[in-house]
This record gives C-alpha cells, sequence and structure tokens, in this order.
C-alpha cells in the first residue's frame, strides 16, 4: 500500500472502534464504517484500514480491496480546498475539459494532485446532476456553473487566505 | 388567518447551487419584516424541472413562475408580487418564439407537452413534511393495498399496467415482482430500490428523491407487501447529500405516522427501510454488483443465474427496482392500470423521465409519454440548439447507449424502437450535441469512462475496453489507419458478446452507434487527417487567411513559440512545423483572419 505513513494515536484508535462497534463490528457494514473513517480522517491511509479491519475481524486486505475498488475513498489527503472538475457528459460537451486545463495550469498540478502549500487539490467527478449549470466544479461541496476557462482565476482567488 | 399565498422555491441540488438557500432566507427575513408570515409562505419544493432557468421561484394560487431568481429579488417579489398583487414582470420567462413573457408554466413550451407522473409531485410539495405528500394521495394507495387487495391482486395490476423497468432494460416490473413472491416463500425477502444513478449527465433519480421521497417508500413497502418482504433497502450514491438528508427525514416522518415500521395501519404488515451508501463505483448499477455492494463487498457483478430473486442479498431473495419505475407504482394502483396503459406505445407503457442536456436551451428534468418524438423533445420542449446552431445527435442512454441523428428525430421513442435505431432508452439521459462536437471524440469520451469504471474482474471489459480506447485515441491523434476502423468493429462485436455483465456487454454501443452513423466522420479522421468540428487537437491545422489578415502582428507578438512570422502591414504565415495549436492567436486576431481548419 502506498500514501503517507501516520501514526494512530489513542483517539483516533478510540473513534474508529467506537465507529465499528456502532455498526456491530458487522463486516457487511464496512463501506458505511469506511465512510464514516473518512469523514473524520478526510482520507483512508493503511494504518486507519489495519485498525479497521482488526476491530472486524476481517483481513486487511479485504479492506484495501473495498477502499481501492471505490473511487469516493481515498488513501491520500486532499487539501484544504478540495476542487472537483464535473467531467459528466452535459459538462463534457459544453467545455469541462477546457476548464479542468485552466486549473491544471494555475494550479500546476494534475488530475489527482495536490498543491505544495497543501491548500488546493484537484479531482475530476462524473455529475453532480447540476446540469442545467454546466459546466460546473467544486470547491469544498459550494458548486460554480456556467464556467468558462476565465473564471478560473477569480474563484480560486476567492479562497486567498 | 390562514396562510393564503405560498411561495414555493426550488431546493434541488440545481437549484440550491444557485443560491436558492439565500433566495429562502431573503423572503422569509421580508415576510417577516413586513409582519405577513400569517398571510404567505415559503414552501422549498423538489425540482421544478425547467433546470435552465433556475433558480424558479413560484407563486401559488396565481401560478406565476418566476426564473433566475437572485436573493436581491426577493424584496421586490414580497412588496409588489405578495402585497401589491403586481407581478414582478422582469422575472417572469420570455418565450423566445413570441418576446412576450409567460407568467404561467403551463402556458410554457417547456411544460405544454410534458405529462408528469413520476413527477407529478416533484415542485408542489415541501418533500419534508409528510402531510403535504398525504395531502396529494401520498401513501392511500399503499392503504388501498394493504385492506381492499390481496397481493395478487396489486402484482396483476401492476402486470397489466404495462410498467417496465426504468433503469434501462426495461424488463416488464409486475412479472419481476410475481417472480420474487413465488420465491422461497416464507423466508426473509428483501425489497431494494437502485439509487446508484451512475451514468453522466443523468439526473432523474436525484431529483425524484429530492423531490417526492415518501413516494419511492410508499411503493417500496406495496413491493414488499406482494413479494413478502419486511425490509427495504435503498442503494444511494454518496454523492447524492441532499437526497439522503431528504430521505432520512421521509423515513423517520413515515415511521412516525405508522406508515412503515411494524403493523403499517393497523394490518399486521411490517415494514422498514434502511439505506446503504454508494461510493462511487458506475458498474454497482447493475443489481449483483450492488448487492455485493450493499454486503460491504467490492462492487463486482455475478454471473445471473441465480437471478437475485433466487438469491441475491445475503443470498435471500431480492428484488431490485430503479427509483423512478417505483415512483410510478402509487398511481397505478390509484389510477388504475387500465389508465396508465392508456398512456405510451403497444409495448411500452406510461411516461419517461429524461434529464435533457448539453447543447440543448432548456437545459432540464422532462417527463414525456412514450411514443413521443425526438423532434417534440429538442425543438418543442428543449427549444431547439443553443446558438442557433445545426443539430447533429442525440445520446441516450449514457454509456450503454448509442447516438441517435436526424434520421431519428421523428422515430417514436419507446424501449424498442430506441434498440433498433442503435441506442437504448437507459436511465435517461439525453445529450444533445451539435456541429462543434466530434463524434469519434465522444465515443472516446464514453470509453474513457467505461474504462476508468470498469470492475475488472471480466477480460473482455477490462482489456477489451482499453484497446478500443487505444485504438480511439489514435484515430483522434491523427494516426488512425482504415484497418483500425474494421478493428474497432470486430473488437467491440467480441465484448459485446462475451462480457459477463451489462456494463461490458454495452460498452462498445458508443462505439458502433458512432460508427454506424457518423462513418464519414471517422474515415476523414483517418484518410483526411480532418476532424470537421474541429475539436481533435491533433487534427487541427491553423491557417491565416491572406486577404483578410491586415498585417498587425499581434499574433505574431503573442505566439508563445514564435511560430508566426511577417512583416508590419503585410500578411502573416504560419509555420506548420512549429506550431503548438494553443489558439492564442485566433483570440489575439481582430480581423477574424486565422480560422481551423
Amino acid at each position: 500500500m502506498c500514501g503517507p505513513q501516520i501514526k494512530i494515536n489513542e483517539a483516533s484508535y478510540r473513534f474508529i472502534q467506537d465507529t465499528c462497534a456502532s455498526f456491530n463490528n458487522n463486516p457487511g457494514e464496512l463501506i458505511n464504517i469506511l465512510h464514516k473513517t473518512q469523514e473524520h480522517f478526510g482520507y483512508l491511509p493503511a494504518e486507519v484500514q489495519q485498525v479497521v479491519a482488526d476491530c472486524l475481524g476481517i483481513p486487511v486486505g479485504r479492506v484495501y480491496g473495498v477502499v481501492s475498488f471505490y473511487s469516493f475513498f481515498t488513501m491520500k489527503p486532499k487539501g484544504k480546498y478540495a476542487i472537483s472538475v464535473c467531467l459528466g457528459t452535459a459538462c463534457y460537451v459544453k467545455g469541462a475539459e477546457k476548464v479542468l486545463d485552466a486549473l491544471k495550469s494555475e494550479l500546476k498540478i494534475s488530475e489527482g494532485g495536490v498543491t505544495e502549500d497543501g491548500k488546493f487539490s484537484l479531482d475530476v467527478l462524473r455529475c453532480v446532476g447540476a446540469c442545467g449549470l454546466a459546466p460546473v466544479m467544486t470547491i469544498n461541496g459550494k458548486t460554480y456553473g456556467r464556467l468558462v476557462p476565465e473564471h478560473v482565476k477569480e474563484i480560486l482567488a476567492e479562497y486567498a487566505d | 388567518m390562514a396562510v393564503k399565498m405560498h411561495i414555493l422555491v426550488c431546493g434541488g441540488t440545481g437549484c440550491s447551487a444557485s443560491a436558492s438557500r439565500e433566495i429562502i432566507e431573503e423572503l422569509n427575513k421580508e415576510l417577516v419584516a413586513h409582519d405577513l408570515t400569517d398571510f404567505a409562505k415559503v414552501v422549498v419544493t423538489g425540482c421544478f424541472g425547467f433546470c435552465e432557468r433556475g433558480p424558479i421561484v413560484k407563486i401559488i394560487p396565481d401560478n406565476t413562475f418566476y426564473t433566475r431568481v437572485k436573493p436581491s429579488d426577493a424584496k421586490e417579489i414580497i412588496e409588489e408580487h405578495i402585497i401589491k398583487g403586481r407581478k414582478v414582470q422582469r422575472l417572469l420567462y420570455v418565450a423566445p418564439d413570441t418576446n412576450k413573457s409567460v407568467s404561467d408554466s403551463k402556458h410554457m413550451e417547456f411544460y405544454k407537452k410534458q405529462l408528469r407522473i413520476a413527477l407529478r409531485n416533484c415542485g408542489f410539495i415541501d418533500p419534508e413534511n409528510i402531510e403535504e405528500s398525504i395531502a396529494r394521495d401520498g401513501y392511500a394507495a399503499l392503504g388501498k393495498c394493504l385492506t381492499e387487495m390481496t397481493p395478487v391482486q396489486v402484482i396483476e395490476e401492476i402486470k397489466k399496467s404495462g410498467l417496465r423497468g426504468r433503469g434501462g432494460a426495461g424488463f416488464p416490473t409486475g412479472l419481476k415482482w410475481e417472480i420474487a413472491s413465488k420465491s422461497r416463500v416464507g423466508e426473509q425477502k428483501y425489497v431494494v430500490c437502485n439509487a446508484d444513478e451512475g451514468d453522466p449527465g443523468a439526473f432523474m433519480d436525484r431529483s425524484l428523491l429530492e423531490g417526492d421521497p415518501h413516494s419511492i417508500l410508499e411503493a417500496m413497502a406495496i413491493c414488499g407487501y406482494c413479494i413478502g418482504a419486511s425490509k427495504g433497502l435503498i442503494y444511494i450514491r454518496a454523492e447524492y447529500p441532499l437526497a439522503i438528508h431528504r430521505l432520512q427525514v421521509a423515513i423517520k416522518q413515515a415511521e412516525e405516522y405508522g406508515l412503515l415500521g411494524k403493523d403499517i395501519l393497523g394490518t399486521g404488515f411490517n415494514f422498514e427501510i434502511e439505506l446503504r451508501y454508494g461510493a462511487g463505483a458506475f458498474v454497482c448499477g447493475e443489481e449483483t454488483a450492488l448487492i455485493h455492494s450493499m454486503e460491504g463487498k467490492r462492487g463486482e457483478p455475478t454471473f445471473k443465474p441465480p437471478f437475485p430473486a433466487q438469491s441475491g442479498y445475503l443470498e435471500k431473495p431480492t428484488n431490485v427496482n430503479n427509483v423512478e419505475t417505483f415512483a410510478n407504482i402509487p398511481v397505478i394502483i390509484n389510477k388504475g392500470a387500465d389508465w396508465f396503459a392508456s398512456i405510451g406505445t403497444e409495448k411500452s407503457k406510461g411516461t419517461k423521465v429524461f434529464a435533457l442536456a448539453g447543447k440543448i436551451n432548456n437545459v432540464g428534468l422532462i417527463e414525456v409519454p412514450m411514443g413521443i418524438t425526438l423532434r417534440e423533445i429538442i425543438y418543442e420542449i428543449g427549444g431547439g440548439i443553443k446558438g442557433g446552431k445545426k443539430f447533429k445527435a442525440v445520446q441516450t442512454g449514457g454509456p450503454s447507449g448509442g447516438c441517435l441523428t436526424e434520421k431519428h428525430l421523428d422515430t417514436p421513442i419507446d424501449y424498442d424502437s430506441l434498440v433498433a435505431a442503435g441506442s437504448m432508452m437507459g436511465s435517461g439521459g439525453m445529450i444533445v450535441m451539435d456541429e462543434d462536437d466530434c463524434m469519434v471524440a465522444i465515443a472516446k469520451f464514453y470509453l474513457g469512462f467505461t474504462v476508468d469504471e470498469s470492475c475488472g474482474k471480466c477480460t473482455p471489459c477490462r482489456i477489451g475496453n482499453r484497446r478500443l480506447l487505444e485504438i480511439l485515441t489514435k484515430i483522434t491523434d491523427g494516426k488512425g489507419t482504415m484497418e483500425d476502423l474494421e478493428e474497432l468493429k470486430n473488437l467491440s462485436a467480441v465484448i459485446k458478446d462475451t462480457a459477463l455483465c451489462g456494463l461490458g456487454q454495452t460498452s462498445p454501443n458508443p462505439v458502433l452507434s458512432t460508427i454506424n452513423n457518423f462513418w464519414d466522420e471517422y474515415v476523414e479522421h483517418v484518410v483526411d487527417k480532418k476532424c470537421r468540428a474541429g475539436q481533435c487537437k491533433a487534427l487541427k491545422k491553423y491557417v491565416i487567411d491572406p486577404n483578410a489578415c491586415k498585417g498587425c502582428t499581434a499574433c505574431a507578438r503573442a505566439c508563445p513559440v514564435g511560430a508566426i512570422s511577417g512583416t508590419v502591414k503585410n500578411p502573416h504565415t504560419i509555420d506548420q512545423d512549429k506550431y503548438i495549436k494553443c489558439g492564442t492567436c485566433i483570440e489575439k486576431c481582430k480581423f477574424g483572419a486565422i480560422s481551423i481548419k
């Protein structure tokens, strides 16, 4: 497994244990447990997956198998502001790729990347369901619609700390 | 004093994304400021469908339909419309053909040809208030089934209605229920609602769940009664937080009202519903993959048989239906199978919800009777192609479907006619494309999606689709040969025949249908190295028209690689070996002298 190494402290360990217990340590609830865990940690590093596996009494391989299968789960931390560009068909035909290119060159990262200062991460997703506003992107859940590449600079400036 | 006026504000994902929440806040603030809270009430509803003109605000009882409303408009709406009874003219929809404003949505082209059965409550009720649902016959069908009908009678009614699965393949719903009801009688069974709407560009299920969650819960309970299940599960995308929230609220309210849970309506029938979350995998829309995902496993499909009706969730008999299928059930029970069967075509009854998007004037969610033509959808409801461009194709069925062209515009749409035309109904995504869209690039786009989403379990899908994508990339890069086109056809046929599940069996469809309908365009890419839509970057040629060029040097100065040469006041030229096709020169040219050939 790849991804940054982290040390699980007592509180984190307890959190995972409690989360698993709230689902009766049932391996059938693995996806729900991982959702809750990722919500808490922001991502699912190998060490966290190990604790989940221990709590549920299943091999860590099974946890990793699930984490790596679903695109919603990530083993890398996201930026402080997570940007997701919609590449659903409606957005694609309305020029989402150009918006993505503008973001890439502005942030100097590629898809799946995080800026060096950890401030922005850039991902693509398939359809937020706001096709009336295509092309769209979201930043930490906030939706920006009817985008053109020229908007990118302006929008990123909103996040200047 | 009873509330006399209702201000309905769309709280769907699309409108929320464009500030409908702030509009609601402002409206409420104004109502309080003018001491009108006893007179008028703001209701947050589900999607009105007309997303293109969102955020939408509708005033009841006079049915005034305001479009593209901003939070700053709230004051005027309250002070003019609610207090003085004068419509805010500037917020009304202006019909593009007559240039006149239309205040009642009933008279808008967008709504005229629609028939809302599944979407009957979306945009009318507050989805977070069960009483509003009940006021519009919510749970009446469940009551009727439990007290007046036997499960066999209910199944007969659904069979008679001719309802077919709205998730894509169109399997008869009544028959599916009958099979599940006869399977392993007496054992624990499950009703599953498939809300894993993964088709990019489709948002029917999300809008339904956001706008009318109670109808889905009611229909699942009816299904449970029919097949002998006491448990229902809704498998929903984690990317739909609003729909999840509304479902959670709805389940809680239904339980409080005794419409879900133990001994429903005192009949002894028990039915409870839980949510299960997807985690972003398109293949999980396939029912066996979905079931594995609900069990906390990788969402890989398995060979059928055994069908879920025999061995599904936790190896128990399971009936899986799509959200929109369920949404039709209560109406069929209330209004009767004959009424439902009177709508639509011979083999496809009722209506279909489509998410109309792409290069079309009226993007939105529409529900139309089966048998309507594409022309009616695109030119009447959809208001034609954006920017007056030429219609090229409409893609239905998402990554499993195909493209329909000019020649299909007058074909009545139903399950079978779409398949005959080389596409499929699919879940209801409908993406309109114009002359600026390259069909080879579109096929490549869908293949890129399939390759990303292939679960990797079977070889034809895992490797075959990747090869298809490589060939398509080769073609769009201008390196394709005629043999490649043959290879595309052959490989597509093999993948269709040999892949394990629905995803793989249908993944070559976008390739095959574009090859069938746009063969010339493929040949142009391969032989002439030309992309007529100008979308394939590698095939673009930038040319300066010497007659139009004034020699202003703007392009030469802006060119990042120094590929443009020429002297002042004399026509410039582009070095075809040096340039990088970045498009800067076109942007800089004030005389329109540079074009892409």
